[in-house]
């Protein structure tokens, strides 16, 4: 579904991404292998593919967690690549791009309260709580994604896998980011609250232009929510099209044995299939 | 007795700062040999806390109130942590939610594999648990094990962390298996091999699994039986084409209204209004009742009991009380 606003500018531009993982032995893993995509201001763009193929580590290449082996990664102008440019940008960087990691239920820091989670890169960056204080902010950011009050003051080891991912939700729409790189977000969330971060992410899409790189595995939700979508395997990013016409019409044998495999909210049917297959 | 696991009224509580919340509440289900129990509900009811309750993994200020665990015939309630360390690991073991956390970070994998078959083989050669090991990194779907079995957690991608601690749980062939949410981190395609391992190694062995999913379409796929829960309490039960296709309880239904195949061409999606009501001390009556459009004077009053539908299927509505409005579901019915 393409808006006004996906017509915009590139925000994002990934050419020629490579990066490779060394270990002892003169083992290598080829992690990403030459990989080129954009993202317009405005526009959700989903990441799908194989487990293993790349796409958590292009997330880390995209916020600087690691340096690229070759290629190029442009974000509004600046290359992220170059250690220059990303010195004399620093902050506008870390402002306006935010990451939910893949793991980021497990990597919140167990000594915090939920509210400094949120809070923490707001003071950091200094920045102006919109709604006058640091904890009224966390609030309103926890009650979007389905949390009351009540669970301000908890630890991490005091909450559910869920809402320790929602709290990581929270912390990076905190800073009302032009740019949201969110590995795997919702797939550890129940389908209401997952509908309901869905539905979230469309609206500050909508009303306030934000861009988002979507990885995740649920290839219902990639339909729903992105505007276009991309397809790794064994690190090579084999397709990239609209999502209505990467759905309708896949053309990488990968993409149509993915598409094959998404299963059926139907017993019925879900068993007619597996006795297929067996 | 053919049931393996038996659950019986077990409470669950953790004590807080803010008071005593009650994770669990009042939950009942049994599991016999070879059965796939499938567990969904809303994020933060319980799905977690009741499968580390059983296997008596919880932090130190968690209680189990009330109700009684019984496995293979044996009382296992009161059991001692020593006791309990002889069973987790061949009785019943456990995939957890967050493979991170459960992974130890400063040991390779295939030595935390190997721990694991240690547990179960004790006597067990070098070669013969390095072949065991590579076996089961292979049976999870992890390429080149040779190799990746040298590696540390951080090494490994999402999915491939996920897969090692399926391969650590099967690796005792427990007769019990809790996979809470296993496959999330997996493609589909990885995910249905994982599945089919599943089904197989349930026919083989007999394994009984806990499957704690959010994914219905998995639900689908492996489960025999489904539990719904909210609030710490198991509100809908009954073989899978029972939920599937003829729920009972409002909260299932909202479920399965929010299923984006349900909003198909529209702008949004379906979300169940309102909040989960606070675990610290849950309103009186039917706790789902303010979120509940099609909810009675009665459900503000008193709680609901676990109305018989069939011999399999129960659900805690008041809805499936005789003096009930009659309503008609807004889900399922479409039986193909
Ligand atoms: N820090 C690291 N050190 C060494 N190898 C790594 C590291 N991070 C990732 N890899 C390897 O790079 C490859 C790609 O991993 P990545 O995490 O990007 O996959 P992914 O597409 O996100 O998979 P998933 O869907 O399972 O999360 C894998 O083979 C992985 O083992
Ligand atoms: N150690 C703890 N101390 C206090 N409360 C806790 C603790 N662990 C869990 N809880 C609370 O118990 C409730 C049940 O948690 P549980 O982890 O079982 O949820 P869940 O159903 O597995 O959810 P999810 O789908 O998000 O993983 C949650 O509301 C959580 O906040
Ligand atoms: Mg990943
Ligand atoms: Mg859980």
């Amino acid at each position: 579904m393409s808006e006004k606003k996906t017509d915009g500018e590139i925000l994002l531009d990934i050419r020629h991404l490579t990066h490779i993982f060394s270990f002892p032995k003169r083992v290598t893993v080829k992690a990403v292998n030459d990989v080129s995509f954009q993202i317009r201001r405005g526009e959700i763009f989903g990441l799908v593919g194989e487990s293993g193929s790349g796409k958590s580590t292009i997330a880390r290449c995209i916020m600087n967690i690691y340096r690229p082996c070759a290629g190029e990664i442009i974000y509004k102008g600046v290359n992220v690549c170059d250690l220059k440019q990303l010195r004399k940008n620093k902050r506008m960087l870390d402002t306006t791009r935010q990451l939910i990691f893949q793991d980021s239920s497990s990597s919140l820091n167990p000594r915090m309260k939920v509210c400094d989670i949120i809070e923490e890169p707001m003071r950091i960056q200094r920045t102006n709580p919109p709604r006058g204080s640091y904890r009224a902010e966390a609030e309103f950011q926890l009650y979007y994604v389905g949390m009351d009050a009540s669970y301000l003051d908890k630890y991490p080891a005091e909450l559910s896998g869920g809402q320790r991912q929602r709290v990581a939700i929270a912390r990076a729409l905190a800073m009302e980011p032009e740019l949201l790189v969110a590995d795997e977000p919702i797939a550890s969330l129940d389908v209401s609250i997952q509908a309901q971060i869905v539905n979230l992410f469309r609206h500050l899409k909508k009303e306030h232009g934000f861009s988002f790189l979507f990885i995740a595995h649920d290839l219902s939700m990639v339909e729903f929510l992105c505007d276009r979508a991309g397809v790794m395997y064994k690190g090579e990013l084999v397709e990239t099209a609209p999502v209505k016409k990467l759905f309708e019409n896949p053309q990488h044998p990968y993409t149509k044995r993915l598409l094959a495999a998404v299963p059926i909210p139907d017993p019925g049917r879900e068993r007619a299939r597996k006795g297929n297959r067996w | 007795m053919s049931e393996l696991l038996e659950v019986k009224n077990l409470s669950v509580s953790f004590s807080t700062s803010s008071g005593e919340v009650q994770a669990v509440r009042n939950v009942s289900f049994s599991l016999k040999a070879g059965e796939v129990l499938a567990v969904v509900g809303e994020s933060g009811c319980g799905k977690s806390v009741l499968c580390k309750s059983i296997m008596k993994l919880l932090p130190s200020n968690a209680k189990i109130k009330q109700g009684s665990i019984t496995v293979n015939g044996a009382d296992i309630t009161a059991y001692r942590e020593r006791d309990m360390c002889r069973l987790r690991g061949k009785l019943f073991s456990m995939v957890f939610q967050d493979p991170m956390t459960a992974l130890n970070p400063t040991m390779t994998v295939g030595a935390q594999i190997a721990e694991a078959v240690r547990v179960r083989e004790p006597g067990i050669s070098k070669t013969g648990l390095r072949d065991r090991v590579m076996q089961l990194m292979d049976l999870v779907g992890i390429d080149s094990p040779g190799e990746r079995m040298e590696q540390y957690p951080y090494h490994f991608s999402g999915g491939m962390r996920q897969r090692s601690v399926m391969a650590i749980a099967l690796a005792g062939n427990p007769r019990i298996l809790f996979a809470d949410e296993p496959t999330t981190a997996l493609d589909v395609t990885i995910q249905a091999q994982i599945l089919d391992l599943f089904r197989d190694i349930q026919k083989k062995l007999g394994t009984a699994t806990v499957f704690v999913t959010h994914d219905f379409g998995v639900v689908a796929g492996v489960a025999d039986r489904v539990a719904v829960m909210y609030a710490g309490k198991i509100v809908e039960i009954g073989t899978a084409e029972e939920i599937f296709y003829d729920a009972r309880h409002p909260y299932t239904w909202g479920l399965m209204k929010s299923l984006p195949a349900f909003s198909k061409g529209q702008d949004t999606l379906y979300t169940i209004p309102g909040m989960p009501p606070t675990l610290v001390n849950p309103p009186k009556g039917d706790v789902f009742a303010c979120r509940n459009e099609y909810a009675l004077e009665i459900d503000y009053q008193e709680e609901p009991p676990m109305f018989r539908v069939t011999d399999t299927h129960y659900a805690a509505t008041w809805l499936l009380d005789e003096r009930a409005p009659k309503v008609v579901s807004p889900v399922g019915g479409i039986k193909v």
